[in-house]
């Protein structure tokens, strides 16, 4: 089984969890930016922040045969800082990068006037660098959330099937459907969507354009929950290419409109020792 | 691209990881599809025709960029050290290319070292670099720029870091002259060799590679490349 897991926080994981994932059949994922736990004060954070997504977790990720992309933004949460909020004039020299494939994760977190500015311009930044977004919606007011989220969307220059709408529920769903979007799910331990309520939302909508993801992050999260959910899929009755169709190809379709997607991993020329993650004695 | 007079200047450069810049070239030109090889021609072009730094990017910068994803990943090097080349980049132009580059534009900037800059003035980089446990940039900063310009202390360190790290030694050049006679290295690969037995973990063959070309009485310093097959006997 092939997994590409589209939404994961592999900064705040472990190798030992890169090695669960490949033992899975994770072969491919994306990282988004996103809010680090501990609030960031200056724009030099996410710089140093930004480059570890291009640099450091490829690297790790391609030690354990995973391929890396990242998605790059200024998050809802930090967007309401104005000592964060110039990092959008650093944007731009970002996402000509050749592994960022979308711009992410944008949306509401609070639903402000500085959230409003933040994700209007970066939809236009997705527009302008032709990549396409990911877009988390609020955990708190979700539903008013994502009508507020789809009508910026619409009010934007990308096109709706360029955007992934993501941290989608039963009650979400078909709003989010009927727009045109990509359907994200995250799966959790305790919150968000679990696997058999996942299973059931595929019964009901189809496996067209919908992606799950474990958003796996320095909280209490699984980044095995899309192997979870897969064999829960099976489990019900869904076939191997549902499964395959849900876990692989849609992330692939979706990142894909970047025309950055490079699946081919290069593992680095490590001889002996495993590798420098080990550390040797340093 | 005939009006790229500068392209052999990398000959005196001639390690077997460092192709002169003809030649990465003339291989770009036969690997690379029609549409990729007319992307790079063009911004070729582009860089030699307007090179510096202009405003918050350049477009050579730009090109530099989406390297990999025009000409393949496998190719991106290459093509990344050719750019450099054609828009002239100096040390101040190189260090902002690195600094505000991918691990993989690193890594250009760093095989770019040897062919463009012909002082010390770019060995922040290499620093930068070896300081990093990326392997990818640990090996490539150990090229000949290194070889060249790298102080004592901070080279040892580097081939020590190679044997933590799994870098194969083969990667740094001119490794037979530098390590010709250098009892100082001698003693630190002794002393990693003993920490390793006394953990009861494998001394990397490398390790006793190094060693022997350490000797006074070693085979005699010859350029580098010379080294590849030799010193294996331990």
């Amino acid at each position: 089984m092939r997994i590409f897991d589209p939404h994961i926080h592999m900064t705040s994981r472990t190798t030992d969890d890169y090695e669960a994932m490949h033992t899975a059949g994770v072969r491919a994922l994306v990282e988004p930016s996103f809010w680090l736990g501990q609030p960031r004060t200056s724009v030099a954070s996410f710089l140093d922040y930004f480059d570890s997504l291009l640099g450091w977790e490829p690297f790790r990720a391609a030690q354990y045969g995973i391929a890396h992309h990242c998605a790059l933004a200024l998050n809802p949460k930090e967007a309401n800082d104005p000592r964060c909020v110039p990092v959008l004039d650093e944007l731009p020299r970002y996402l000509v990068k050749d592994q960022v494939v979308a711009v992410g994760e944008i949306g509401y977190d609070s639903m402000t006037p500085a959230e409003d500015t933040a994700l209007a311009a970066q939809l236009q930044l997705a527009a302008d660098h032709e990549l396409p977004a990911l877009v988390h919606t609020p955990h708190r007011d979700k539903q008013a959330g994502l009508r507020r989220t789809l009508d910026v969307v619409r009010e934007s220059a990308l096109s709706p099937d360029r955007v992934l709408v993501d941290h989608l529920n039963e009650n979400t769903v078909k709003e989010a459907k009927d727009s045109g979007c990509w359907l994200g799910f995250s799966v959790y331990p305790d919150t968000k969507m679990d696997e058999e309520r996942m299973v059931a939302v595929l019964a009901e909508y189809g496996p067209e354009r919908v992606l799950v993801n474990s958003a796996a992050d320095w909280g209490r999260s699984d980044p095995l929950k899309t192997r979870r959910v897969a064999d829960a899929l099976l489990a019900a009755g869904f076939t191997e290419d549902d499964v395959d169709q849900v876990l692989w190809r849609n992330p692939v379709a979706f990142y894909g409109l970047s025309g950055r997607l490079s699946l081919a991993v290069t593992t680095p020329d490590v001889t002996h020792e495993g590798n420098s993650i080990l550390r040797g004695g340093e | 691209m005939n009006h790229h007079p500068h392209a052999s200047h990398g000959s005196t450069a001639n390690h077997p990881a460092e192709p002169t810049l003809a030649a990465l070239h003339a291989r770009l030109n036969t690997s690379l599809a029609p549409p990729a090889r007319a992307w790079l021609d063009q911004a070729l072009d582009e860089a030699a025709d307007h090179p510096g730094t202009h405003g918050p990017i350049s477009v050579w910068e730009l090109r530099i960029a989406e390297a990999a994803r025009r000409c393949g990943p496998e190719h991106a090097d290459a093509a990344r050290v050719l750019l450099l080349h054609a828009a002239h980049a100096d040390p101040d132009a190189l260090a902002r290319v690195y600094r505000q580059g991918t691990a993989a534009e690193r890594r250009a900037v760093l095989h770019a070292l040897p062919h463009l800059v012909p002082g010390p003035d770019a060995l922040p980089l290499v620093e930068d670099a070896l300081r990093t446990n990326d392997t990818r940039l640990v090996a490539a900063a150990l090229g000949p720029y290194a070889a060249r310009h790298l102080d004592a202390h901070t080279w040892r360190h580097a081939v020590l870091k190679c044997l933590f790290t799994g870098v194969p030694v083969d990667v740094v050049a001119d490794l037979a002259p530098r390590a010709h006679a250098d009892a100082e290295l001698a003693r630190m690969l002794g002393d990693y060799a003993r920490e390793r037995t006394a953990a009861d973990r494998p001394v990397p063959e490398d390790l006793h590679r190094v060693l022997a070309l350490t000797e006074p009485t070693a085979a005699p310093a010859g350029p580098c490349g010379t080294d590849r097959t030799s010193g294996k006997e331990s």
